[in-house]
């Protein structure tokens, strides 16, 4: 166990800061500008894993395991909103026929 | 029989009977008998009641325990009149339906309403009092909104939302009160005694005044009034005119002096010039106005603006004239709403450059039209008279320059109201079909009741005066300064 | 009969609710018999309150029945009762509003025959005796106030009797709000005598009165005010235009309320007031002055009116000046002297008119007159007395009680004098025009006209004849003592003045050859004005030009009662009207209900505007959740 810690905190606490920014930039950005349903859903989780992998290095830094639970949290939550997800863009794909997240715009004034 | 709770409930079981009937006949003799039957039980608390300061027939039932909510009920000097002007107008008023097509529908929100009305004038809780404030708005927007003319959705949509908006304030005032009370009740002694800080009494003042003054409507408060009374029919017209705005007048009597006398003080300048404005200021724009309904709504403001200036003079002859001047308002106002709906009748306009020379065709019309309109103009032996001799009385005692601007209405008056009767009553028939005779049947009984009071309380004003004389005295003495 | 009193109006006012109320369904001659006999029956009594008051006054005890009949209203200190007092000033106004009243109710049945109003002019002459006999009898100035009102409302009824007629109910309408202005007056005059005095009540004002010093400021408000009111009521400047408009009424109208009795209102109230206005001598100064100015203005305008009562009506404004001349140099017996002689040949005037104008099938244009007095003897004989009577050709009335205003207006000031004195001229010289160019030279009306020709039937002459005696001999009431007389009238008077004596009111000092110079002059002037008219209206036959041909200079300034009508349209009526219009459209509706709304629809705009952002692009929504997460975290940065 002491062995995983060390192997983390063998990199700079910067560096996850950094990196974790940088692929949640990455996960905005593409539900930004992603118009593909699947995708934005890829993204999101790509938002998601980047939080967690920071969670994980600051739990290990900080010797909080409180942090790794959270992880688990986010995990759990990650896979159900995939199934939710999943299931309403097959559902959205059975009735336009059409990944694109505008073809559903009608909720509104 | 001497319970005063069943004033109340005689209208509401009124209401509900009336809402079941659909016949238009039977609606108005059930609605005729109720009235009735309303006015007589009036008749016992008049002859018992003792013309001293204390409230009596009081009635005091727990209503919600935990918030300290009260029923509670009484009638005093000040509320007298009211009551006995609301019962015995609305007979009238639904006398003057009887050419129309009403169901029972209409009646039965008239009875709501007359319910409405009796709550605000008895009520000694100020949750009640708004409980009642509120009921009163409610039929007469459905009132209006239904049988109403023109463009009547949205006039009246601005008449709820802008009374609306000054109940909210008055609300907030009564929380406030209700917080400072140290055992939590709304109970209006309470609130009297209460020892406000004059900046306290200072906010006070706006919430409650900004609400009585759109009801009354005081300027620049007023311009929801003329589009509503235009608008609405004309029993609508009657019952806004001739007892709901009495509602505002009665409210300053009876909370805002008593509970923020420094508020009062403070700015009684201004609202004595907001008053003395609005007088000039309506009479002015009567001049010219085409709509007999409209130019009736204006003389109106300039009417209430004296009654309210009477109030806030803070003299005995001012708040007896507002008292004494509400009960004349209202039995005139509701004459001339009448005259101008037979009018319309007979003519199908309410246009004065359309009309004229009607004296001629209706004679007895014109004649008790004139009376009226006397008491109107304020001829001595008429009742407007005593009403604007006190109030200007009141005023001149506060200020002679308000007195002399105020007593314009008396010129200006005289201008739009003759105004009306020449082009209306005068000059020669023009050439439109009349259609039906002289006044007949009810309209002869409604005129002649308001006839006989016209003059009744311009020559015996005491008894009117009497009844609240004590309690007008005993008013202005418990305010603390 | 002390107790009885308050028959005196109640009476009148039954005979008005009976033929009000009957007035369609009783016959003619019923209807004449409950007119005229309430008004006799009133009468009858003043005669016996009179006989009571002049008796009293007699043996030297005091004149005065007071009699309280209710309390009218209470509030607080202010108390005020329905109550009456009857002193020799009210018994002799008493004698001439239901003596001449009742005349002209006896002239009326004859006049108003024809009309189908028939009932309701007998009902509203009955209301006004009513309310004229209320004014005088109150004992306090709100009693007086009842009476002061009501007969504005019965002035408006009778003007604009005929109503079918347009004009005639703007006549009417005129009058009652020119009357109004000077009821505000009034009004807040009563709120300066209650917070000084704290009573109406005449007695405790006058007593109390007694104590303060000349020229106090609240009395002189007090009196400015009571002034504005009696300008109003009495047409003087600057309220006089609404009495000859009100000429549009019935004839009889016209002698009753706008000759004899509601327009001598004014007077009767200051004279009252005396003591008031004693205190005052800026007040009587001004009133003197508008007195005076008026006066000489009517006058003037009277000079060449064309329409036989429109010349009656100026004559009337400019004798009223004449009376508030009186009552400015304080000749108070002096005004009322001229009240009761002017009540009698300007009734006269006015009835002879109306029998005139039915003779003449209601032509009032002097121009299509002429040569009357062959078909109108009586009628042309009782005007002539009448004319020189207004004239101030003694031993006529006129005479006694003009030349005595006219002494005390020379012993004040001598140019108040002499501008009463061309007063006096004008008058013997449209007087005299009015009577040569309706009876003297030859008839200038239609074929028609002059086949209807005839003398007014018993009831229209008897009325004038016995007002022809009265103008008459009415003058004998008060001779001077110039002349060998003892002041009758004045010392019937002298209990109403005593408040007034006692701080020093003015008396005549003037030596009896002046008075006999003045007297001279008056007389003298008068004669002359009477053959100048006649040399111009019936030798040369200078017939008045149609309206068309009209003369320029003073004659133009004249024939158009110098313009005021239409610069008080000009100056205040238009400006109003325009006011109103402006400040309906503009301030009203689109200034503050436009601000009422426009914050309605501030909300409902705002409300639109930001509905938009709700797009359905879940892209946008995102989008804006990532900025406002930024914003957040740049927040959080930097505080």
């Amino acid at each position: 166990m002491g062995n995983i810690v060390e192997q983390i905190q063998g990199v700079p606490l910067n560096h996850y800061i950094i990196f974790c920014s940088i692929i949640f930039a990455i996960g905005v950005t593409g539900v930004l500008i992603r118009r593909n349903v699947i995708i934005i859903m890829m993204s999101i989780e790509l938002m998601l894993n980047s939080v967690n992998l920071l969670l994980a290095a600051f739990s290990a830094y900080r010797g909080d395991p409180s942090g790794q639970v959270f992880v688990f949290f986010v995990m759990a939550l990650a896979a159900a909103e995939v199934a939710v997800g999943l299931a309403i863009i097959i559902m959205v794909y059975r009735n336009t026929k059409s990944l694109d997240i505008e073809s559903l715009s009608k909720l509104r004034w | 029989m001497s319970n005063l709770f069943i004033l109340l409930l005689v209208p509401i079981i009124a209401a509900i009977v009336l809402f079941f009937i659909k016949q238009s006949s039977t609606a108005k003799w059930t609605a005729l008998v109720f009235a009735l039957l309303q006015a007589g039980l009036t008749l016992p608390f008049l002859c018992g009641f003792e013309p001293n300061a204390a409230i009596q027939f009081e009635q005091n039932w727990v209503w919600i325990a935990s918030l300290g909510v009260h029923f509670h009920i009484g009638l005093d000097g000040i509320s007298l009149p009211m009551v006995l002007l609301t019962n015995g107008l609305i007979p009238l008023i639904v006398l003057t339906t009887f050419s129309k097509a009403y169901k029972g529908n209409f009646y039965g929100l008239v009875s709501f309403m007359q319910a409405g009305l009796l709550l605000v004038f008895l009520a000694l809780d100020a949750f009640s009092f708004y409980v009642g404030w509120e009921i009163a708005l409610i039929p007469i927007y459905f009132i209006c909104a239904l049988w109403g003319s023109g463009d009547r959705i949205k006039v009246n949509l601005k008449f709820f939302i802008y009374t609306f908006f000054g109940s909210l304030l008055m609300l907030i005032g009564i929380i406030y009160l209700y917080k400072q009370v140290p055992s939590n009740n709304f109970e209006w002694t309470s609130f009297v005694a209460l020892d406000l800080s004059e900046t306290t009494q200072r906010w006070i003042f706006w919430a409650f005044f900004i609400a009585f003054a759109i009801k009354i409507p005081i300027f620049p408060f007023h311009t929801w009034q003329p589009d509503t009374y235009t608008n609405a029919p004309a029993a609508g017209t009657m019952l806004l005119a001739g007892i709901m705005l009495k509602m505002g007048v009665y409210g300053l009597i009876r909370w805002l002096l008593p509970i923020a006398p420094f508020g009062v003080v403070a700015y009684s300048q201004v609202v004595m010039v907001l008053c003395v404005i609005g007088i000039v200021y309506a009479s002015i724009i009567a001049f010219k106005q085409q709509d007999a309904k409209r130019l009736i709504a204006y003389s109106s403001i300039a009417h209430v603006g004296l009654i309210s200036a009477g109030v806030v003079s803070w003299h005995e002859e001012g708040v007896q004239g507002a008292i004494i001047q509400m009960v004349n308002h209202g039995i005139s106002v509701v004459g001339l709403f009448f005259i101008i709906d037979i009018l319309e009748d007979r003519t199908g306009t309410r246009l004065l450059g359309e009309q004229g020379g009607l004296a001629a065709p209706f004679p007895k019309l014109a004649t008790v039209f004139l009376i009226i309109l006397m008491g109107a103009v304020g001829l001595p032996l008429t009742n407007g008279f005593i009403g604007e001799f006190l109030l200007l009385k009141g005023v001149y005692d506060y200020g002679v320059w308000f007195a002399v601007f105020g007593g314009l209405t008396l010129i200006l008056g005289a201008v739009y109201m003759l105004r009306f009767y020449q082009k209306s009553m005068l000059g020669t028939l023009t050439l439109r079909p009349i259609l039906g005779g002289d006044i007949r049947g009810a309209e002869v009984l409604v005129l002649v009741v308001i006839v006989f009071f016209t003059l009744f309380l311009g020559i015996l004003p005491n008894s009117i005066l009497k009844l609240s004389e004590a309690s007008v005295v005993n008013l202005l003495n418990q305010i603390k300064f | 009969m002390k107790e009885l009193i308050w028959l005196i109006p109640l009476i009148p006012f039954v005979g008005f609710v009976i033929n009000g109320l009957g007035r369609n369904v009783l016959p003619k001659a019923l209807v004449g018999i409950i007119g005229c006999g309430t008004v006799l029956l009133s009468f009858l009594l003043s005669v016996s309150l009179y006989l009571d008051i002049k008796a009293a006054r007699d043996a030297g005890e005091v004149a005065e029945i007071s009699r309280h009949l209710f309390d009218w209203f209470a509030v607080g200190n202010l108390k005020v009762s329905l109550s009456f007092l009857i002193d020799p000033l009210s018994s002799l106004m008493l004698l001439i509003i239901t003596g001449v009243g009742l005349l002209i109710h006896l002239y009326s049945y004859s006049y108003m025959s024809g009309d189908n109003g028939f009932g309701k002019f007998f009902a509203y002459l009955n209301l006004f005796i009513f309310f004229m006999t209320i004014l005088v009898m109150g004992s306090n100035y709100l009693v007086m106030f009842i009476g002061w009102e009501g007969v504005g409302l019965c002035s408006y009824l009778l003007i604009g009797f005929w109503f079918k007629n347009s004009s005639y109910a703007s006549a009417a309408k005129k009058a009652f709000v020119m009357n109004r202005i000077g009821d505000l007056g009034f009004l807040i005059a009563m709120f300066f005598i209650l917070s000084t005095f704290g009573s109406l009540e005449y007695k405790e004002v006058f007593g109390q009165a007694a104590t303060l010093s000349v020229g106090d400021s609240t009395v002189l408000i007090i009196t400015l005010l009571l002034f504005v009111a009696a300008t109003g009521k009495s047409a003087q400047i600057p309220l006089f235009t609404w009495l000859p408009d009100a000429m549009a009424g019935p004839t009889p109208v016209s002698a009753l309320i706008h000759a004899a009795t509601m327009v001598t209102a004014g007077i009767y109230m200051v004279v009252r007031s005396n003591i008031l206005f004693t205190l005052s001598p800026v007040t009587m100064e001004i009133m003197a002055i508008v007195g005076l100015a008026t006066a000489l203005i009517a006058a003037f305008i009277a000079l060449t009116q064309n329409d036989i009562k429109k010349v009656l009506a100026y004559s009337t404004v400019s004798q009223l000046g004449y009376m508030f001349l009186a009552l400015g140099v304080g000749a108070f017996t002096g005004a009322f002297f001229h009240v009761l002689t002017h009540a009698f040949f300007k009734a006269l005037l006015f009835l002879g008119a109306g029998s005139v104008i039915h003779a003449m099938s209601n032509e009032q244009d002097m121009r299509s007159m002429g040569g009357l007095r062959k078909s109108l003897p009586v009628t042309f004989v009782t005007m002539l007395i009448g004319t020189i009577a207004i004239s101030g050709i003694p031993p006529l009335a006129g005479f006694f009680s003009k030349d005595e205003i006219l002494a005390y207006a020379f012993q004040h000031n001598i140019l108040y004098w002499a501008v009463g004195f061309l007063t006096a001229l004008f008058t013997a010289f449209y007087m005299f025009r009015l009577l040569y160019l309706t009876f003297f030279g030859e008839f200038r009306g239609t074929a028609e006209q002059k086949s209807h020709l005839h003398e007014s039937p018993w009831q229209m002459t008897l009325p004038l004849i016995v007002l022809a005696i009265l103008s008459a001999i009415g003058g004998f009431m008060n001779v001077p003592e110039a002349l060998g007389g003892h002041h009758n009238l004045a010392h019937f008077l002298a209990p109403i003045f005593e408040g007034s004596n006692a701080i020093g009111s003015t008396t005549l000092t003037l030596s009896h050859s002046t008075e006999y110079i003045l007297m001279g002059a008056s007389v003298l002037g008068a004669i002359v004005m009477a053959i100048v008219a006649y040399n111009t209206y019936v030798s040369k036959k200078n017939i008045p030009v149609a309206d068309d041909k009209a003369e320029g200079g003073l004659h133009a300034l004249s024939y158009n009662k110098l313009y005021i009508d239409e610069l008080y349209d000009a100056v205040i009526v238009n400006p109003l009207k325009k006011l109103s219009t402006v400040l309906y459209k503009y301030v009203d509706r689109l200034g503050i209900d436009g601000f009422v709304n426009g914050l309605g629809e501030f909300f409902v705009g705002s409300g639109k505007g930001i509905r938009l952002l709700q797009s359905g692009h879940v892209g946008f929504y995102i989008f804006m959740m990532v900025i406002g997460v930024v914003a957040i975290l740049i927040y959080g940065f930097f505080y």
